[in-house]
Order: C-alpha cells, then structure tokens, then sequence
C-alpha cells in the first residue's frame, strides 16, 4: 500500500504550500472546470504552461506527479483508443470495418489525453501540498454556507478529520491481523478467486469488531473531554486568507480569460 | 481537609434484569489534593466506578457529589469541568490529527478564544515534555508519548481531579515510570485530586490511600502499608503485593525473621543493610 499516491502528503514550505487550503481546493475544482473549455492547441498549450508553473512553484519533483496518473493509467489509455478509433471527420488515414483512423481521430485522442493528464496533476499537486487536516478544515470552512439549508457541516467535517486521523491506525491493525492469521494458516495471495475472497473474512471480521471498539473508547473519551456539539466550538487551527491568496485566485481568472480569448 | 468527591450508596448495573450488580451500595469520600489508588481484580467494577463519577455512566441509585455539586443531568458538564480523564488505551483516545490538535480538543469545546488556547496548549504541553512533539501525528509516537499528550490534553483544562483509568496498563516499563513520575508530580506539586484505577501495585503503593474493590464493594480503604500488611487477604481476592513485600515472604520461607510491619523499598533497603551489619 506503500505506493499508492493517493491522498499522500509531502511536508515542504514551497510558494503552493503556503498557500490558503480554500484557495487550493477552489483553484482545483475551477481548473477541472476550465479545462472543459480547452477546444484547440493553443487553449491546452496555455493550460499547460499554467500546470506547470504550479508544479514548479511547488518544488515537487515532476515524478511524483507522473506516479500519480500511474493508476489511471489503464483508463486513459482505453478513453483515448475510443477517441482516436471511432472519430470521423478530417482526412481519412486508415480504415478497418468500424475502425477507422482520421485526422479529428487523433488530434481528439491527443485532447482527451492532455485533459486527463492535466486535471489529475492539478488535484496531485492538491493533495502532495495540503495536509489532510487542511483539506478537512477547509471542506468544513467552504461548505459552511449550506448550514442554512440545515446540512450538519460541523458533523461532517469532524467525521471526515475522524476517518484521516484513523487511516493509519487501521492499516497498522490490518497489516497486524494479517501478520496474525498468517501465522495460523490463512493464505491471502494463492488460490481461485473464490478461496481469496474466503481468505479475506478472518481479516475483515476482527478489523470491523475491532474498530467498532475504537469507535466506541473514542467517543467516550470524547464526551469525558466535554465534547457537546459544534455549537460554541472554537477553533485551534485557523485558515487565514492572504494576498497571495487572493492574487493565485486573479491569476486563473486572467488563464480562464485568455482561454476564453484563444478558443475557437 | 475538603471532601472533593463524595459518593453514597451508589449501586450501578448495566443489565438492570441481573440481580449481581457492578457496583454495590458504595460508599467514598475523597480529599482534595490526595492521590487515590483504586484496586481490584478484573471486573471488580473499577472503571465503572470512574465512568460514574465522570458522569459517563447514570447511577442506578445512590449519589455522588463532585465539588459541591449533584451529578445530575443538569449539572453533569459542569462537573467535567472539574475531572480530567485518561484512559486506558493510548490510541483509542487520540482525538486530533496531530498532538497539538489533541490537547486544543477539550479547549475547543468550551469555545476558548483562540490566543488563550495556543497559550494553554503550548504550557500543557511544556508540563509533560512533548513540546518538541507537538506537530506529530499519532502513528509517530510511541504509547507512553500518547498517553503524555492525553495527560496534557486534561492539564489543558486545568482540572481539579484527574482519574486515570488504568492509563498506564498498555505500556512498556519505562513509558509506565514516566507516567507515574508525573503523576506524583501533578499530585505533590501542582495539587490535583488523583484517582488512579490500576493493576499495577507497586504504582498503587504510592498513593496516599488505597481503595479495594471486591465485586463491586468496598473492601478495605486505608493507607498503602496498611493495606499491604494484610498480604494474604490480598492474595486471596487475586491481588498482588508490592516487590518488597514479596521480597519479605521469600525471606521468611527462608527462615530470616522479617518485621511484620510493610516496608517501603527504601525502608526495605535500610533494614536489609541493618539485618546484615547485625550478623
């Protein structure tokens, strides 16, 4: 599980790294917005350039963004076949039954490719620079608007810091009561499908009990530390709001014009 | 001396069709500023005993009083207030996503004004040594660390009475020394009402007054040595006695003549070095 990437966080004090979580998560959602409007080369030259000058501000060496589309890998892969194969338009270069490869073809498979790669390096470089705890705090400071529509965002973003806080712990178990069956025979990598699926119940048994008992130490030790609610909260850790900030947020809004400008 | 905590007929059970209860018509006073130990074999109703006076649990009847007040519905925050808690497992208590963010918890709860809280942090923390520590997350630390941010995050709050519900049970010996190290010094130094709930004996031994729990009654509440000089009753109700005591028993199967009074390991180190310079 060591090479998953996903929702990894890399310490650093890099320019993105200073930067307000609320202003990444935002920069992150409205980029994969924008990417939408890319329609021709010049558009995806100017998204690309700006990817970069984010990955380059966030002194991360460019591998780890490359191991990042790595899993999806396959998807993309499979998305751009498709687009490159059932696309018809433009010059006629090769053809097969259905299959027919055109000058739209590939210049659409070539698109298709770019946006990908693009929108998971943007929401790499989100998760490599921010640490989860941020993100949670900022979930909860962004959705705090839909309190007045009686959606329980205190509820959900202490859940969602809970779940972050619990993940290593868990996997340290899993790894443990795997040892532990290990040691009495279960085999967890060999045989039919059907036998691994079986295998998998000595693992999974004892983690829900033993995380239902987390669960509930937890809340005890929660309530016996005065926890009542969100309401009259404070708050440890604030997010505070800075020019940078502000001038990160101006500076997609010149990239959105200029693509607004460039397209076709 | 004030009474602190003060519990009457207190009678508990979790299954309210079973006739055998957890607790059985207790009766306890505690000082301010003493250092109790609670001792019992397993599920002598110990822990249930802390869970009540913490208000975590309803009793079944009986009162208890904290700081002058009721626990009752009403007033069961209040009187949190008043009690710090630390438990048994150093993980399943770890709140926050890193130690500062644990020890802020109970602050951000009583809706502390932000400045103060980093102030109270950084003090409570500086008190159990784990400044250095403070933006570590918990899969960094090792369980006596965990159970010093626990303990920062109940100084955090600047209770009367901190319980320790056998917070020291999951530890190494040496994480085990440190916790109890700094709970003498809370006890001596800083004045806190200390309830400590332990297996331990040679940690209970160092109270001022140890309580025995026997199937959810009170069975002898009285001060370490003598408690400790009624060593077969203890064994009898699968308890332990401390290592000098123990010492003093394999010494008479041996056939020295050993004091009958309980010896403290430094009163027992004085009269080992006495009995030899007299051979």
């Amino acid at each position: 599980m060591g090479k998953l990437l996903l929702g990894r966080y890399l310490q650093g004090n890099s320019f993105v790294h200073r930067l307000d979580p609320r202003a990444k998560m935002i920069l992150c959602f409205y980029f994969v917005l924008i990417v939408f409007l890319c329609n021709n080369w010049q558009t995806y030259l100017l998204l690309s350039a700006t990817t970069l000058l984010c990955a380059v501000l966030s002194k991360i060496k460019l591998s780890y963004f490359i191991k990042g589309v790595m899993p999806l890998i396959w998807l993309i892969l499979f998305t751009v076949l498709l687009q490159v194969f059932f696309t018809r338009g433009g010059t006629v270069y090769w053809q097969f039954g259905p299959l027919t490869l055109t000058q739209f073809g590939l210049l659409n498979g070539v698109f298709v490719f770019c946006r990908f790669v693009l929108i998971i390096f943007m929401s790499t470089l989100l998760t490599l620079t921010t640490p989860p705890l941020a993100i949670a705090d900022a979930t909860e400071s962004l959705m705090a608007p839909l309190k007045k529509i009686k959606v329980p965002v205190h509820e959900i973003s202490l859940m969602l810091s809970i779940a972050l806080r619990f993940v290593p712990t868990l996997m340290d178990e899993t790894t443990k009561i795997m040892n532990a069956q290990r040691s009495r025979g279960v085999d967890f990598s060999e045989g039919s499908l059907v036998k691994r699926i079986k295998a998998v119940i000595p693992l999974l048994i004892p983690l829900f009990v033993s995380a239902l008992t987390r669960a509930e130490d937890l809340a005890t030790a929660m309530e016996a530390r005065g926890y009542r609610g969100g309401e009259g909260r404070t708050k440890y850790r604030r997010q505070i709001w800075q020019l940078k900030d502000t001038v990160s947020l101006v500076f997609f809004g010149l990239v959105t014009v200029g693509l607004i400008f460039l397209r076709n | 001396m004030n009474s602190i905590i003060e519990i009457k007929d207190l009678s508990f059970s979790y299954d309210h069709e079973e006739p055998k209860k957890v607790l059985d018509q207790v009766n306890l006073t505690i000082d301010q500023g003493q250092w109790v130990a609670l001792i019992g074999h397993n599920g002598s109703g110990k822990s249930t005993l802390a869970k009540l006076i913490d208000g975590l649990l309803t009793p079944t009847t009986g009162t208890i009083t904290v700081a002058g007040q009721t626990l009752s519905e009403e007033t069961v925050w209040e009187i949190r207030d008043h009690i710090g808690m630390v438990f048994q497992n150093p993980d399943n208590q770890f709140i926050g996503a890193d130690v500062a963010g644990d020890v802020a918890f109970g602050l951000e709860n009583r809706g502390v004004p932000y400045e103060e809280m980093h102030l109270r942090v950084k003090e409570a923390l500086k008190a159990v040594n784990m400044e250095k520590f403070a933006a570590h997350e918990p899969v960094r630390l090792s369980g006596g660390q965990k159970q010093r941010v626990a303990i920062a995050g109940v100084l955090a709050l600047r209770p009367q009475i901190v319980i320790f519900d056998e917070s020291t049970s999951m530890l190494d010996p040496k994480g085990r020394q440190e916790i109890v190290a700094l709970m003498r010094r809370l006890n001596k130094e800083e004045g806190f009402t200390v309830i400590s709930i332990t297996h331990d004996i040679d940690e209970a031994s160092l109270a001022d007054r140890i309580i025995v729990l026997d199937d959810g009654k009170v069975i002898a509440d009285d001060a370490p040595a003598k408690i400790f000089s009624r060593g077969n009753e203890l064994f009898k109700i699968g308890l332990d006695v401390p290592y000098p005591e123990r010492l003093k028993h394999e010494l008479a199967h041996l056939g020295v003549q050993v004091p009958k009074k309980y010896l403290t390991e430094k009163e027992m180190v004085d009269w080992l070095c006495q009995y030899v310079l007299k051979k």
